[in-house]
C-alpha cells in the first residue's frame, strides 16, 4: 500500500507554528532511558513536594515497582490534599461510530464489519434525558473519527442539547483547528480530551494506515489548539501497550506537564487506557501489561501532577477501578454503553460496541460502591461561565 | 474570652461571635451538619460549582439554620466569571455574602489579586458582602479595601497544602494597616497554627483541608475550635514580649542617667 507521509500536515490542517511542544515531548521521550534509575531515585521523588520530568521518570521506571506501596501511599495523601474524598461521576454517550480510519487496535475501524449509526437530534435527546434520569450531571460525547458523517456543525448540536441536561460537558471527538474548539466551546462544550495511542512515531505510523487521524503532528498538538480556542481543560492519554508503555507513559506526562506550564489555567486530566484483547490484537506488535504496571503508571500521574483530574476505564474491573479511585482516580464513569444508542431502556443499539467493557455497573450501583468505600460522589463541581 | 468582656466581629451587617469558618469540600456530606456543630461555626463556604446541583445528596440541605453561607467562586479565572458565580449563588438562595476566588494557575491555586480588585469592585457595587481571597500583599489590600471589601482574606500557605503560616510576616502587616477584618484562608494544617494566627490578631480562621483529611472530622472541628478561641483570648489578655537571649537588664544603655 501507499502510504503517506504521516509527519506531513494535510492542507487545510492548522498547524502552530511557533508551539515547540511536540519536539519537545519526542526529545525527552527519546532521552528516557528507565533502566538508569535506582532505588535512591525513587526515595528522593518521594520525599519531594514538588516533583519534576525526571522524579516522574523515575517512578515510572522499574526500579519503583518494590516502591508500589509507598508509592500508593504518598498518591493518595496528595489525592486527599487536592480532592478530600470527592470523586466525580459522569457517563459517556456515543453519537456515533462512523469511521475514515485503519486504527488495526479498534473495533470502529472502518473495516471493521460493524452496524454503523449516527443518532439524530431527538434521539440525542433521548439518549440525555435518560441518562440525566439517572442523577449524573456531566457527560463525555464521543464520536468514530468522521468529519464526513460527523461534522463540526453536529458536534455542536448535540453539545447545545447537552447543554440543557448536564452541568459539564466533555468531547472525545476527532482532533480539529483551533476555531472548531472554539466554536464547540460556545456551544457548550467544557473539555477536550484527545488520546495520542502512541508517542512514538514509527509505531504510530504503523497501526494508522490511512485517514486523517495518520497525521501524527496534528493529533499530537489537538490540546493546545483546544486551549488556544478557550476550552477550560483537556484530557491526555495514550493507550498503554501499542509501544513501549513506560515510554508512551513518560511522554504522555511530559505533554501534559509542558502544556500545563504553557497555559497554567488548563485543567488537565489523564486517562489510563491500556491495550485489551481484541479480534485484531494478533497484528499489533505491543505487550499487554499487568495490573501492577498499570497501577505504576496511575500513581506516576498522580505524584507528577497532584492537582490533575484521572479517569480509569471501563475496560478495567469493578475491583481494580474501585481499589485506584480509592487512591489515585478522581474520576469514574458510570452506567456505560459503548454502543450507539445503548441508554434507554426498551431501546435497541442501532450500532455496534467499540470495545468490550469489563465493568458493567449502573450509576446507583457505582454510587454506593464508592460510598461503602468512604467516599464521597459528587455529580458536578463545575458552573459554565 | 475574658471575662466582662464582648468579643465578636461585625460583617455584612451581621453579628458573629465564632471566629472559625468552616469550609466545606473535599469531605463526606453526611459529615458536613456534625462538624459545623463540633468547630461551633457561624459561617460556611459552599463552592457554588458544586451546590449547583440537582442531585438527591445536595450540601445546602446539610446546612442547619441560622448558620451563614459564604459561597465561593471557585472555578472563576478573571473577574467576570467570578461576578458571574456570585450573581448565580445570590440566584440559587445563598444570600448576600460571598468569597471571591479568581484563580488561573491549576498547579499551585494562587489567587490573582489584580482580577480580585476588579471583581470586589463589581460586586460591592451590586450590594453583595465581598470577602476577598488573596495572595497577602499591602498594596492589593488596600485597593481590596477601597473597592469596597468586607474584609480581606489572606492565605497563610498554598490551598491544600497544610504547610501553616509561611506568609506571616505579610499578614502581619496587613493586620497591622488594614482597617478591615483580616482572615486568614488557606494553608492553616493543624490547630496550633490556627492559634498562632490568632494570636497575631486575625479576626478568623477559614479552615477545609485540614478537616477535610482528618481521620476524625467532627473531633478536628472540635479541635481548631478550641486552638482559635484560645489564640483570641492570648491576643486579647496581650502577649508579653519574648526575650531572646537570656535575661535582659533593665536599662543597659540608659541607666547611666541614674549614675
Amino acid at each position: 500500500m501507499n502510504r503517506t507521509d504521516h509527519m506531513a500536515y494535510l492542507p487545510d490542517m492548522e498547524i502552530l507554528m511557533e508551539s515547540t511542544i511536540m519536539e519537545q515531548v519526542l526529545a525527552r521521550r527519546e532521552e528516557y532511558d528507565y533502566r538508569r534509575y535506582v532505588a535512591e531515585d525513587i526515595r528522593v521523588a518521594l520525599s519531594k513536594d514538588n516533583r519534576t520530568l525526571e522524579d516522574f521518570g523515575a517512578l515510572l521506571s522499574p526500579a519503583a515497582m518494590p516502591f508500589l506501596e509507598e508509592i500508593a501511599l504518598k498518591a493518595r495523601e496528595e489525592t486527599r490534599k487536592h480532592f478530600g474524598n470527592s470523586i466525580y461521576m459522569f457517563t459517556p454517550l456515543y453519537l456515533a461510530n462512523y469511521c475514515e480510519n485503519s486504527c488495526v487496535y479498534c473495533g470502529f475501524n472502518r473495516c471493521q464489519k460493524i452496524r454503523r449509526a449516527q443518532l439524530k437530534a431527538e434521539e440525542i435527546e433521548r439518549e440525555m434525558r435518560s441518562i440525566a434520569d439517572t442523577g449524573l450531571e456531566e457527560i463525555l460525547l464521543l464520536t468514530g473519527e468522521s468529519r464526513k458523517m460527523s461534522d463540526v456543525h453536529y458536534i455542536g448540536e448535540a453539545c447545545t442539547i447537552a447543554r440543557r441536561f448536564f452541568k459539564m460537558v466533555g468531547l472525545e471527538v476527532y482532533p480539529m483547528n483551533t476555531q472548531d474548539y472554539a466554536y464547540l466551546r460556545e456551544c457548550g462544550a467544557d473539555y477536550v480530551t484527545v488520546f495520542q495511542e502512541t508517542y512514538d512515531s514509527n509505531t504510530y505510523e504503523t497501526l494508522h494506515p490511512d485517514g486523517r487521524k495518520r497525521v501524527f503532528p496534528y493529533r499530537l498538538n489537538a490540546q493546545e489548539r483546544a486551549l488556544r480556542g478557550g476550552m477550560r481543560g483537556v484530557g491526555f492519554g495514550a493507550l498503554l501497550g501499542l509501544d513501549d508503555f513506560k515510554k508512551d507513559a513518560f511522554a504522555t506526562g511530559t505533554h501534559a506537564w509542558l502544556l500545563q506550564r504553557k497555559y497554567p489555567q488548563a485543567e488537565i486530566s489523564f486517562s489510563c487506557p491500556r491495550l485489551r484483547p481484541v479480534t485484531n490484537n494478533g497484528v499489533i506488535g505491543g505487550s499487554l501489561l499487568h495490573e501492577s504496571e498499570l497501577l505504576q503508571v496511575i500513581l506516576a500521574y498522580r505524584l507528577l501532577m497532584p492537582f490533575a483530574g484521572i479517569t480509569v476505564s471501563t475496560r478495567e474491573h469493578a475491583h481494580f477501578r474501585d481499589n485506584v479511585t480509592g487512591i489515585a482516580a478522581t474520576k469514574i464513569s458510570a452506567g456505560v454503553s459503548t454502543g450507539i444508542g445503548g441508554h434507554q431502556e426498551c431501546q435497541e443499539e442501532t450500532g455496534d460496541d467499540q470495545f468490550e467493557i469489563a465493568d458493567t455497573r449502573s450509576v446507583s450501583e457505582v454510587y454506593s460502591a464508592m460510598k461503602e468505600r468512604g467516599l464521597q460522589p459528587v455529580m458536578n463541581d463545575y458552573v459554565y461561565v | 474570652m475574658l471575662e466582662g468582656v464582648k468579643d465578636s466581629f461585625i460583617l455584612g451587617g451581621r453579628e458573629f461571635t465564632s471566629r472559625f469558618i468552616l469550609g466545606s469540600g473535599k469531605y463526606s456530606l453526611d459529615l458536613v451538619r456534625a462538624a459545623i456543630e463540633d468547630a461551633g461555626a457561624q459561617m460556611i463556604t459552599l463552592a457554588v460549582r458544586r451546590a449547583n446541583t440537582n442531585a438527591s445528596e445536595n450540601i445546602l440541605a446539610q446546612i442547619p439554620e441560622g448558620v451563614t453561607l459564604l459561597p465561593n467562586t471557585s472555578g472563576a479565572r478573571n473577574a467576570e466569571e467570578a461576578v458571574r458565580i456570585a450573581r448565580l449563588a445570590r440566584e440559587l438562595g445563598c444570600g448576600d455574602f460571598v468569597k471571591v476566588e479568581v484563580i488561573r494557575d491549576s498547579k499551585y491555586l494562587l489567587p490573582d489579586n489584580s482580577e480580585t480588585i476588579r471583581a470586589t469592585d463589581i460586586l460591592a457595587k451590586e450590594g453583595f458582602v465581598v470577602m476577598p481571597y488573596m495572595y497577602p500583599d499591602l498594596n492589593a489590600a488596600r485597593d481590596l479595601a477601597n473597592a469596597g471589601a468586607a474584609a480581606i482574606m489572606p492565605l497563610g500557605a498554598p490551598i491544600g497544602s497544610n504547610k501553616g503560616l509561611r506568609t506571616k510576616d505579610f499578614i502581619q502587616i496587613l493586620i497591622d494597616e488594614i482597617d478591615l477584618p483580616i482572615i486568614v484562608d488557606a494553608g492553616i494544617g493543624r490547630p496550633s497554627q490556627a492559634c498562632e494566627a490568632m494570636e497575631m490578631g486575625v479576626a478568623a480562621i477559614m479552615v477545609n483541608t485540614a478537616i477535610a483529611t482528618a481521620r476524625n472530622i467532627p473531633a478536628m472541628a472540635s479541635a481548631f475550635k478550641k486552638a482559635i478561641e484560645a489564640g483570641r483570648t492570648a491576643y486579647l489578655a496581650g502577649l508579653g514580649r519574648v526575650i531572646e537571649k537570656g535575661a535582659c537588664a533593665s536599662s543597659p544603655l540608659t541607666g547611666f542617667l541614674n549614675d
